[in-house]
């Protein structure tokens, strides 16, 4: 695999997490629990299918293919996306939503950050805007996840089913294949494994201070940086594409 | 049943530095914490402060309006407490 083939699928894979993360919170437009909960939600949206944008538009360019970060975010089939299963589970209730975000946002904070030191400079400058958004999103998810899980006894329960649930995409997170490899020898990214401590402290802090217990499930997922995901996503990108699939190359 | 709501709280804003705050509206939170970041997402998305005040609204005490007459008509007739009865020199700008 050459250095421009490992460049584009991983800043692809992180373009599609951000991106269809993204698609998942903006379901709640208008179904938030309270107004403020839904802006919230929103803006986290907003935040991420930015980070998408130009995520995509640079894994466009070094494809070099004349693919735009649209193209690439409403043309592809569900096998071409990469991102992790953890992304497209649905949104469940509140807690759930909530809980999924926290242990996303989490990993994006520390691999935003080992990123921002890339000597891939676009990469970089990426990772570098991206950091501050993120930061407010661990905050806002881990201080929702100890309000709903040292809450009341229904909120405790439903908040750490969720956890249990989620728990088996967690892993994914620090999947590496020779895309990871390849640019981890070429001096561009540095292993996941550096982050998985840091991650682990950060969940394991806030799930204590919720009162809640770190699932003990072995059982792992994972596929979705190979193309092979989770049921849901189909219909996720079946309402996601659609206006680009109905009207072709409209824009707005 | 009855509904608990959570408190309400009043947001002031600081648009810029050197400016105060200002109040701009209220929302509910179950907490102060929790009372920042929603006026954060609701109050400043469009890029309107720099520092965020809130206060629980009961905790604002409030001059009743019935007071209205006695509390501000007075000043009304004491046009003197304006500086406006002063001569600028030539020369003096920005007053």
């Amino acid at each position: 695999m050459t250095k421009e083939e490992a460049l584009f699928k991983y800043t692809l894979r992180l373009g599609d997490d951000a991106l269809i993360v993204s698609q998942r919170l903006s379901e709640w437009c208008g179904h938030g629990p309270i107004l403020e909960e839904d802006i919230a939600l929103t803006n986290i949206a907003l935040d991420l299918v930015g980070q998408a944008t130009t995520l995509l538009e640079y894994a466009g360019k070094v494809e070099g293919k004349d693919r735009s970060a649209d193209d690439l975010a409403y043309l592809r089939y569900e096998r071409d996306y990469t991102n992790l299963l953890l992304c497209e589970q649905p949104n469940g209730d509140f807690g759930a939503t909530i809980v999924r975000q926290f242990l996303f946002s989490a990993y994006q904070q520390f691999m935003y950050a080992a990123l921002t030191k890339s000597s891939d400079e676009q990469l970089a400058a990426i990772a570098e805007k991206s950091l501050k958004e993120v930061k407010y999103h661990v905050k806002h998810s881990a201080e929702w996840v100890i309000r709903l899980g040292d809450g009341t006894e229904e909120s405790h329960e439903r908040v750490q089913a969720s956890l249990n649930d989620l728990w088996r995409f967690s892993q994914e997170i620090f999947f590496e294949d020779e895309v990871n490899q390849t640019l981890i020898e070429a001096g561009i990214i540095t292993s996941l494994e550096d982050l998985r401590a840091d991650w682990e402290d950060l969940v394991k802090r806030v799930i204590e201070e919720a009162t809640l217990t770190l699932p003990e499930t072995k059982w792992q997922l994972d596929g979705g940086r190979k193309g092979l995901h989770s049921e849901h996503l189909g219909y996720l990108l079946a309402e996601m594409q659609y206006m680009q699939r109905a009207y072709p190359g409209m824009e707005w | 049943m009855t509904k608990k709501e959570w408190p309400l709280y009043e947001v002031f804003i600081r648009s810029k530095q050197g400016l105060s705050h200002k109040h701009v509206g209220s929302l509910r939170a179950a907490d102060e914490t929790m009372a920042v970041e929603n006026a954060r997402d609701v109050y400043t998305r469009r890029s309107e402060g720099v520092s965020i005040w809130v206060v629980e609204s009961k905790n604002i005490f409030a001059s009743d309006p019935a007071d209205a007459d006695s509390l501000f008509e007075p000043a009304d007739s004491k046009v003197y407490r304006h500086p406006t009865f002063y001569e600028v020199p030539d020369g003096i700008e920005h007053m």
